[in-house]
């Protein structure tokens, strides 16, 4: 067993809440230049350039890209051969939380009771942990800060198999026109097809992590990512949803075997500030 | 695209009536910030007859819930939340005078109608370059429910701040436009 200090795990998460909200993954950068060339209208234009020169800005005074620094979405990797000792994974991942967010002037967007009192928390925890047992002696610790705009714009389905392929298609458009101007696009689309109701919408997040430009080994479903892409680029929302070409700058679907009464399908709507870092330990 | 509007907050409603769909303005002046929780607040405060905490008249509201400062800084990165979950409320402070909203996506009916109604504007500033925006922002200052922290009050003085009209005082609406636009068949 390799042992890891939960202190060194805190210390991680704080430098990545500081960095993944200073500065934009570079396929992101790379895909809202080439929406830039692409793009026809001329307000889209505008708006692209505001992106881009907010990307630059964001990195060179480490400020946060987007005010919604929002909720702290971890996907961890834990080598079945880690032993964290001096602590516990999930408190170690929440110190590093709430450090991250106050030393780096990052906003607290978390309330700690979601119906009744919504009183904010003050230091942005808790965080949402997905754990997944892995072979090695290693942690990989990915996090992606989820802002609630595009989120609240995400939608599940228990699609009936007889829907199909098609049924499918229409729950993905649909979804981006419903969000329209909301969700912040140009977004990068998550698609999680199969499982069940709680897996859907787990992969669709995952698919979010994908660098843009790389498909879904299946070429069936590379195939689709490129078809619903084309298609949500014709809808015409465009950058911020006032009109134009460049609407959503990637579509990502990840697959699991389901069941035979089902086809659970979710949706999860990605804003142009893609944020997401990584890091191993 | 249009040319340049300049305007200085608060607004009249000669400034309003002038403004189309599409506009490109460049705002200065003082503006105000609210979002979810100091609107309800704000709406429980009218209709038990009090006083709000700013004089409403032609003021212009930001929905914006800022980033913390770095020290020696004036806000940090501040750009427009979702509009439309200010809907329920947006209606009672154009009836108390707002001329004014600066927020991202798309209003409601009702919303829209209390528009044109109240003569106010619904402004769009880009969401998500909320480092950009807050260059434009000259000062800023709690006024009221600083409990609420990202979401308390807070009166900010802004210089060329950038936007877009998307709902005038006739009725018009940019993100339908726009799309209707650039929609090919799907």
């Amino acid at each position: 067993m390799r042992e890891v200090k939960a202190g060194g795990i805190a210390r991680a998460v704080k430098k990545l809440c500081m960095d993944a909200n200073y500065y934009l993954p570079s396929d992101v950068i790379d895909a809202l230049k080439e929406g830039y060339r692409k793009e026809e209208s001329p307000v889209g234009k505008d708006v692209l350039l505001q992106i881009l020169k907010n990307v630059k800005i964001a990195a060179q005074q480490k400020i946060p890209l987007c005010q919604d620094t929002g909720l702290a979405v971890f996907f961890i990797d834990l080598g079945q051969e880690v032993r964290i000792i001096g602590g516990n994974l999930e408190d170690a991942i929440d110190k590093g939380v709430k450090e991250g967010y106050l030393k780096g002037y990052l906003r607290k967007s978390v309330v700690s009771d979601p119906l009744f009192k919504r009183t904010n928390s003050k230091d942005n925890t808790p965080s949402v942990i997905h754990i997944r047992i892995v072979p090695g002696n290693k942690i990989k610790i990915i996090l992606a800060p989820k802002g609630g705009g595009a989120e609240n714009m995400s939608r599940v389905a228990m699609l009936k198999p007889a829907d199909g392929v098609e049924g499918v298609k229409d729950f993905v458009i649909e979804t981006v026109k419903r969000a329209g101007a909301n969700s912040c696009p140009p977004v990068i689309v998550g698609v999680g097809i199969g499982g069940n109701f709680e897996k859907a919408p787990c992969l669709a997040k995952r698919a979010l992590l994908r660098k843009i430009g790389e498909h879904n080994p299946d070429e069936r479903y590379a195939r689709l990512e490129d078809e619903l892409l084309a298609r949500i680029n014709n809808v015409g929302i465009g950058p911020q949803g006032l009109g134009g070409r460049v609407t959503a700058l990637a579509v990502n679907i990840e697959w699991f075997p389901c069941h035979i009464a089902s086809l659970p399908i979710a949706v999860n709507i990605q804003c142009h500030s893609a944020r997401h870092k990584e890091i191993e330990i | 695209m249009k040319s340049e509007t300049k305007l200085l907050a608060p607004l009249s409603s000669k400034d309003i009536e002038k403004l189309e769909v599409g506009d490109k303005v460049s705002l200065s002046g003082i503006i105000y910030t609210a979002r979810d929780a100091a609107h309800k607040r704000l709406v429980e405060t009218l209709k038990r007859g009090k006083k709000l905490p700013f004089n409403p008249e032609g003021q212009v509201i930001y929905y914006v819930g800022p980033a913390p400062a770095r020290p020696g800084r004036v806000i940090g990165s501040a750009g427009p939340t979702t509009s439309s979950r200010m809907d329920p409320y947006a209606i009672y402070l154009m009836e108390a005078g707002v001329k004014g909203m600066i927020g991202k996506g798309s209003r409601g009916q009702k919303v829209k109608e209390a528009m044109r109604k109240y003569k106010a504007v619904y402004f769009a500033a880009v969401g998500g370059v909320a480092a950009l925006l807050s260059q434009y922002i000259k000062k800023a200052e709690v006024i009221a429910y600083e409990d609420l922290g990202a979401e308390a009050i807070r009166r900010l003085e802004v210089e060329d701040f950038p936007l877009l009209v998307v709902n005038d005082t006739k009725g018009g609406d940019l993100y339908q436009e726009g799309t209707r636009q650039y929609s090919m068949s799907v």
